[in-house]
């Protein structure tokens, strides 16, 4: 019985780390690796370009990400820095808060700890799945975040895309339609693949930006766990020692 | 006063007859008598006192960067995190201690209803063993707000709105807590006063009470036999042990064990799956802009749960306080003439187990959002976490048992 109630009690343990799955467009592996300072390089270089215009990452330093992503400080000052900040300062951007709220509807959202908050596969997926629909304010619309109010800032990158509907009818009879795929009916100066690898660029540099200690977290992680088991065999020894003359 | 002296010599002496700092050791660790047969439920008791040192020093730390402000909070916290050093280490050290300080006190309290270490003459230190769960839960719930992410700040609007329920007074009642209409700065200054003084005394005040209560008639065992009914010439426990060095050194195989896990959860998976730290609570709190699916964190979902099961927002809000004070009648629910689980009958072993599914289970759905056969099976499980208490007097009246043997036996 007692073994019952302790297996039953383990067995339902990792219940409770299972994820509640949700609903609506499935979402793509990013596939990141935050060890490949190439990609986090690439990644920062189209961040500052394409999204810094509008979003920050507030909570991130230049010269951290410049130590961190293998640059010097006088390389990211030089090709990373737009807003004349100090490489000492926070990732801000230009942008008035107040005027970005009337522009698009609602303020740009700070991106450091986006990753952290939404998944790298579902922003992966975001980035990918813009689609031209004439009855959004600026003529598009995004398969992974419904009635966005966010522009395709990324057009010249991947071009316009359509999406491939398909309408089915559920039990109570009503028609829904659900995206399968996408089209690209004006192309942009990336091909597929090079989108795509842009793109896990990119979400591999928010990722990184989420928690820029990370790897440095699990390479300690490693030595902290190893002194641990180390030190559980000693204080079991020395247990077994004092316990020899407890009958 | 002399008589009390230990005999000690030199500095030690001049202080024992000052101070009884070495009786005090004698009558807590070294000549403190504990039974031989402790199994590994045992270790939980030690692991919590544990994981309170770690929170309070980690918090300590903590507090000398974070901001308790509405314009400040959620920042400084991110400037923990990245430009204090080792910040982000003491940070998830502390935000997994709070997790691991609900699983530690769980188990502590299923080893309580296994063995019966709640009936008499232990009843006063499960009682304060009730209300350190309490205060947990309060300070829990003051601390998640501090960190001022959405599922702080929705989290907290929701829990304090159940005071509202209560009739004539209710308004007013959260009015007062929140100190404004909606979370707020004021709500978040005096939640870090009361979780970073207020309840650390009171929990602290209370362990202390536990362990005195303890000591006062010392530990029950497996075998729910007391030791103290047979003693050797000198007056010792023919089955116990002295806590130093005896359990002091198996307690210690036991902390290297628990920092395993633990540490493995730091440095690899600090937000456990989204479990331990909620993926919203990345996002800042935004008064405007309510998250489509509120839960609390995980160690408070079987009473969410329990709220939730009942259609009636005041009768929910009753349910979830019962299913609290329930528990401080404990000592007088159970009739079993015998308190460990091994020589109890069929009835209260099934009893204790649909408890533990039951809890489990509720823990499980107050994490998920609602649907009706969800809300149904929660339904089951509450009035299972009720049976299991308020039927107790029946079931543990008519069920059988097994001889107790005089001694304890060994493993």
């Amino acid at each position: 019985m007692r073994k019952l109630i302790i297996a039953m009690v383990f067995a339902a343990l990792p219940g409770l780390v299972v994820a509640a799955g949700g609903e609506g467009y499935p979402l793509e592996k990013a596939d990141v690796d935050v060890s490949n300072k190439a990609s986090l390089q690439r990644g920062a270089k189209l961040f500052v370009n394409y999204c810094m215009g509008c979003h920050s990452a507030e909570h991130q330093r230049y010269n951290r990400l410049a130590r961190d992503i293998g640059l010097s400080d006088e390389q990211v000052r030089d090709n990373l820095i737009f807003t004349g900040a100090k490489v000492g300062e926070q990732m801000k951007n230009a942008m008035p808060k107040k005027d970005a709220k009337k522009w698009f509807g609602a303020t740009p959202p700070d991106l450091t700890l986006i990753a952290r908050s939404r998944g790298a596969d579902y922003l992966y997926t975001y980035l990918k799945t813009f689609y031209i629909d004439e009855s959004r304010p600026w003529g598009v619309n995004n398969a992974a975040f419904p009635l966005v109010g966010m522009p395709h800032v990324l057009w010249e990158l991947q071009g316009w895309q359509k999406a491939v509907v398909e309408t089915h009818k559920d039990a109570e009879g009503n028609e829904r339609s659900v995206i399968t795929g996408f089209e690209i009916v004006k192309p942009g100066s990336m091909s597929g693949p090079e989108f795509d690898k842009a793109m896990r660029d990119l979400v591999n540099f928010l990722v990184y930006v989420a928690e820029p200690i990370q790897l440095e977290r699990t390479r300690i992680g490693v030595w902290v766990i190893a002194f641990l088991i180390l030190l559980t065999v000693v204080f079991y020894l020395l247990k077994k020692e004092y316990w020899k003359d407890v009958h | 006063m002399a008589s009390n002296h230990p005999g000690t010599t030199g500095l030690m002496g001049w202080i024992d007859s000052r101070l009884a700092v070495t009786n005090a050791i004698r009558a807590h660790l070294t000549e403190y008598y504990a039974p031989k047969n402790f199994n590994f439920w045992y270790f939980f008791g030690s692991l919590a006192l544990l994981v309170l040192v770690n929170q309070i020093l980690t918090g300590i730390w903590l507090t000398m960067s974070y901001k308790p402000s509405a314009a400040e909070a959620f920042a400084s916290v991110e400037y923990i995190m990245r430009d204090v050093e080792y910040g982000w280490l003491i940070r998830y050290m502390h935000s997994t201690g709070a997790s691991a300080f609900f699983i530690v006190v769980y188990l502590h309290m299923f080893r309580g209803l296994m063995y019966g270490s709640y009936k008499q003459p232990r009843e006063l230190i499960w009682i304060f063993g009730v209300l350190i769960f309490l205060a947990l839960m309060a300070e829990a719930f003051m601390g998640y707000l501090l960190p001022w992410g959405q599922m702080s700040y929705w989290g907290a609007q929701v829990i304090i709105s159940l005071f509202g329920a209560i009739p004539g007074i209710g308004p007013d009642l959260s009015l007062w807590i929140r100190g404004d209409y909606v979370v707020s700065d004021a709500t978040l200054n005096r939640f870090f006063s009361l979780h970073v003084i207020a309840l650390p005394l009171v929990i602290l005040g209370l362990v202390v009470a536990h362990i005195l209560a303890l000591h006062e008639v010392g530990s029950n065992n497996p075998d729910g036999v007391e030791i103290k009914k047979f003693k050797d010439a000198d007056g010792k426990p023919l089955d116990g042990i002295p806590f130093h060095p005896y359990y002091t050194v198996k307690d210690l195989v036991g902390v290297a064990v628990f920092l395993i896990f633990f540490c493995a959860i730091i440095f690899f998976a600090p937000e456990m799956g989204g479990y331990f730290l909620e993926h919203p609570n990345f996002d800042p709190a935004d008064p405007l802009k309510t998250p489509p699916h509120i839960a609390p964190v995980w160690y408070f979902t079987p009473y969410y749960a329990i709220l939730r099961a009942v259609p009636d927002k005041l009768l929910g809000v009753m349910a979830m306080g019962g299913a609290i004070v329930v528990m401080f009648f404990l000592p007088w629910l159970d009739r079993s003439p015998v308190k460990s689980i091994r020589y109890r009958g069929p009835l209260s072993k099934a009893a204790l187990a649909a408890f533990v599914v039951a809890f489990i289970i509720l823990g499980y759905l107050g994490a998920l959002a609602p649907s009706p056969g969800r809300t149904l099976l929660s339904q089951v499980c509450s009035v299972v976490y009720f049976a299991f208490f308020l039927l107790m007097p029946i079931y543990t009246s008519i069920d059988s048992t097994k001889p107790v043997p005089e001694r304890v036996t060994s493993k």
